[in-house]
């Protein structure tokens, strides 16, 4: 074959030619770039007018940042180092960093709360990531008691005896279910409310005679700053998603009764700010209440955001349900399972799927709603704020410490958005 | 107290509902062995807590003086921080004991809202801060003016009447909080920023530049600020007044904390003998013990002693006496006698 061209033409190529680099303008980041950035003169125009901005907030905050104070005991001093320059003052972090975190939890106890914090991380574990073996739910199921002894601390047996009244609740279920199903779910209700009026208080009192076991108690009123945010976030979403389960289902339910019941409660909750709902917690109740009688603060208001994001979170929940198909209900029916299996095996997973950004949502705006106590006088990171500026060293600062509760509360809000995005990342099974 | 919550809330609810409102404010008192306060959210001089959670200020030291009067105990109190809004509603519904507050003693609070106001502790008024460039030396020229005010509070309605009655027009810019409100002024959103001259004061004292901020000679309010408590217990009305009085008292007897202990012995002035309870049996009167006033004023000073430590011209705060000087002093305070 070459032969014949010899004679024909006057060059053939024998070997390839190695292969160029792109034309400059279609490679690297300069490709990036005019992609991105510079596709046409609209986008040309806008991305000029961002950096612009950008430049001008960095070029307004950068030097305040960097420029910062971190050991002077009080704004005047910082003032005095500052000599007129333009800087932050974040003195006040390191001088009160341990209260915006613990309020005025006693000092020479901080390892009780982080302590709690850490366990708290061990007993989520089994619930996050469904690789670690089962076994360890137990550590979940126990950890509430455990958290509320190590953070207000007492005597070792009033949560026992209360995580007891729980045990009698299963118990009772357990030995009724043989009989009938529905009579044991009323014997699992009544047992630990009998457990709790008639017995939980005696047996706490003759255990802790007989084996005084405890902690040093911690009153409610030290409890503040992040530690307060973060005992009322955590309560409240651990305490809503089963409650608004149970909420959704009920306003889906056939039973007219129950169905309205439901429907009452999301509606009237929804309908109430929860800042009306907190002042309720902290003014109304005591009114009901006989004088003298300290019914907690933190766990009224623990139980009003309780009760506020549980009827978000119904109806997060019952769009997921709405959103399956009705055939997935009719396949459950077909196998031949009963109401709760069908839940629990089919439903369920499916629905909750379908809402976990929704869930998530709501979980990460009630956590920062927590903020909304310093209202009522409670002490959590905000209120601390005002606090501090009281005391006459810091008075007059404000940015630094609004930074660093926003830093905070970054990190969590962020954690969960991430862990929400991992999951539906986990659970996709569809091929989109 | 953890216990009935959980256990006997309810059961306990309906049962000693009857039962507890027959007690005195004194007995809970005295049975809790603790004096529930309401405090300010944080005030510098007046109430606020420090680095160690310890609350400190003027108003605190009025609740340490009557927790020692009632309780032997100064620190037997429990603080409880509530906002301008909800104030009112905490001490109606037996949440606190007594409020010492900054809460200015007005008509419709005392006669409408049922509480009593026991006396006043601090004479305060209502002024004008700007900044020197405005050129302005005088309130009548604030006509047109943008004011920062705190809502809630009745320097708003003070704000009001004064410019209708001066036939002036303002545009207010409502601020929650006094530091919202330093801010707000300093960032140039209001011309002027408007509160008792008290707050001004300790406001302009923790400002940058201190000399760049003047505050107006008008003081267009009665600001008497003092402790409260509920109607319908006039025992414990008597109780925290006379707590009050009997502060005053010591100054105007010369009693301080430091020479308290030697007077209680007994004196050749008749009146301070009666005040300390060497004769006379006066705190027998109201269900204390005779030595109730010379408690309190061992605890925190009389009231001069407690003027100078938390918000006096000593402390950064640097509040003159003025209006809260001794009747004596030319001031307007007037303890009744003991007597």
């Amino acid at each position: 074959m070459s032969d014949t061209h010899a004679q024909t033409v006057a060059f053939v190529r024998n070997e390839m030619i190695a292969p160029s680099d792109p034309p400059a303008r279609e490679a690297g980041a300069v490709k990036w770039l005019r992609e991105n950035l510079f596709s046409g003169v609209l986008n040309t125009f806008l991305t000029v007018v961002s950096l612009l901005i950008v430049w001008y907030a960095l070029a307004a905050i950068g030097p305040w940042l960097l420029n910062s104070v971190w050991t002077a005991g009080s704004l005047a001093e910082c003032r005095a180092i500052l000599d007129g320059t333009s800087g932050a003052c974040f003195s006040v972090i390191t001088d009160r960093w341990h209260q915006l975190l613990f309020g005025f939890y006693p000092p020479q106890h901080y390892w009780r709360p982080v302590l709690a914090l850490a366990l708290l991380f061990a007993a989520l574990a089994p619930v996050l990531f469904t690789a670690l073996p089962r076994k360890l739910l137990l550590f979940t199921a126990i950890y509430p008691f455990v958290a509320y002894h190590l953070l207000w601390g007492g005597s070792v047996w009033f949560p026992v005896s209360v995580a007891l009244g729980f045990v009698a609740g299963i118990l009772a279920y357990l030995i009724v279910a043989r009989v009938s199903t529905l009579i044991a779910v009323f014997a699992a209700i009544l047992a630990p409310v009998f457990w709790w009026t008639f017995a939980a208080g005696a047996f706490d009192q003759t255990m802790s005679g007989i084996l005084p076991l405890g902690l040093e108690f911690v009153r409610s009123d030290r409890f503040g700053g992040f530690l307060i945010s973060l005992i009322i976030g955590i309560s409240g979403i651990s305490l809503s998603l089963p409650i608004g389960i149970l909420l959704a289902l009920g306003r889906q339910s056939d039973m007219v009764f129950l169905k309205s019941v439901c429907v009452v409660v999301i509606e009237f909750i929804r309908g109430v700010p929860l800042i009306t709902l907190l002042f309720t917690a902290s003014l109304l109740l005591n009114y009901f209440l006989p004088p003298g009688s300290a019914f907690d603060l933190i766990l009224r208001v623990i139980i009003m955001v309780t009760l506020f994001a549980s009827a978000y979170m119904a109806e997060v929940i019952r769009g997921g349900l709405a959103a399956l198909p009705k055939g997935q209900y009719e396949a459950a029916d077909a196998l031949g399972l009963n109401y709760w299996k069908a839940q629990r095996l089919i439903i369920m997973p499916q629905a909750l799927k379908i809402s976990i950004p929704g869930i998530v949502n709501t979980f990460i705006g009630l956590f920062k709603d927590t903020t909304l106590v310093v209202f009522i006088g409670l002490l959590d990171p905000i209120g601390l704020s005002n606090a501090i500026r009281a005391d006459t060293n810091w008075n007059g600062i404000y940015w630094e410490l609004f930074i660093f509760i926003a830093a905070l509360f970054f990190i969590f809000c962020f954690g969960m958005s991430r862990y929400s995005m991992y999951l539906e990342r986990k659970l996709k099974t569809d091929h989109r | 107290m953890k216990k009935t919550v959980f256990v006997g809330a309810l059961s306990a609810a309906a049962f000693s509902a009857g039962l507890a409102h027959a007690q005195t404010t004194l007995e809970t008192v005295q049975n809790r062995g603790e004096l529930i306060c309401g405090s300010n959210t944080g005030q510098a001089g007046f109430g606020a807590p420090d680095a160690n959670g310890v609350w400190q200020g003027f108003d605190v030291g009025f609740c340490r003086a009557l927790a020692a009067a009632v309780l032997n105990d100064p620190n037997a109190v429990t603080f409880v921080p509530l906002t301008s809004q909800t104030r009112f509603s905490a001490l109606a519904s037996s949440e606190v004991d007594v409020l010492a507050r900054n809460t200015t003693w007005t008509f419709v609070r005392d006669v409408d809202l049922n509480l009593t106001f026991v006396g006043t502790n601090y004479y305060d008024g209502q002024g004008f801060m700007v900044t020197r460039d405005l050129g302005v030396s005088s309130a009548l020229e604030l006509d047109g003016a943008t004011v920062c005010i705190e809502t809630g509070t009745t320097t708003e309605l003070n704000l009001a009447d004064y410019f209708r009655v001066n036939n002036m027009s303002y545009e207010p810019v409502p601020v929650d909080t006094a530091a919202e409100a330093q801010q707000q002024y300093l960032a140039g959103a209001c011309d002027v920023y408007t509160t008792d001259v008290s707050a001004l004061a300790s406001s302009r004292a923790a400002f940058a530049e201190p000399g760049d901020h003047a505050i107006l000679p008008e003081v267009i309010s009665k600001e008497p600020l003092g402790p409260v408590v509920r109607h319908g217990d006039d025992q414990w009305a008597d109780i925290v007044q006379w707590t009050l009085f009997a502060l005053i008292a010591a100054e105007e007897l010369g009693v301080t904390s430091a020479n308290v202990e030697e007077l209680k012995a007994g004196s050749n002035n008749p009146e301070i003998n009666r005040l300390l309870g060497v004769e006379g049996g006066f705190g027998e009167m109201f269900g204390l013990d005779n030595e109730w006033a010379a408690r309190a004023i061992a605890a925190v000073g009389n009231y001069g002693e407690l003027f100078a430590s938390t918000i006096g011209d000593q402390t950064p705060i640097g509040l003159a006496r003025g209006l809260n000087a001794q009747w004596t002093q030319g001031g307007l305070l007037y303890a009744p006698p003991f007597r």
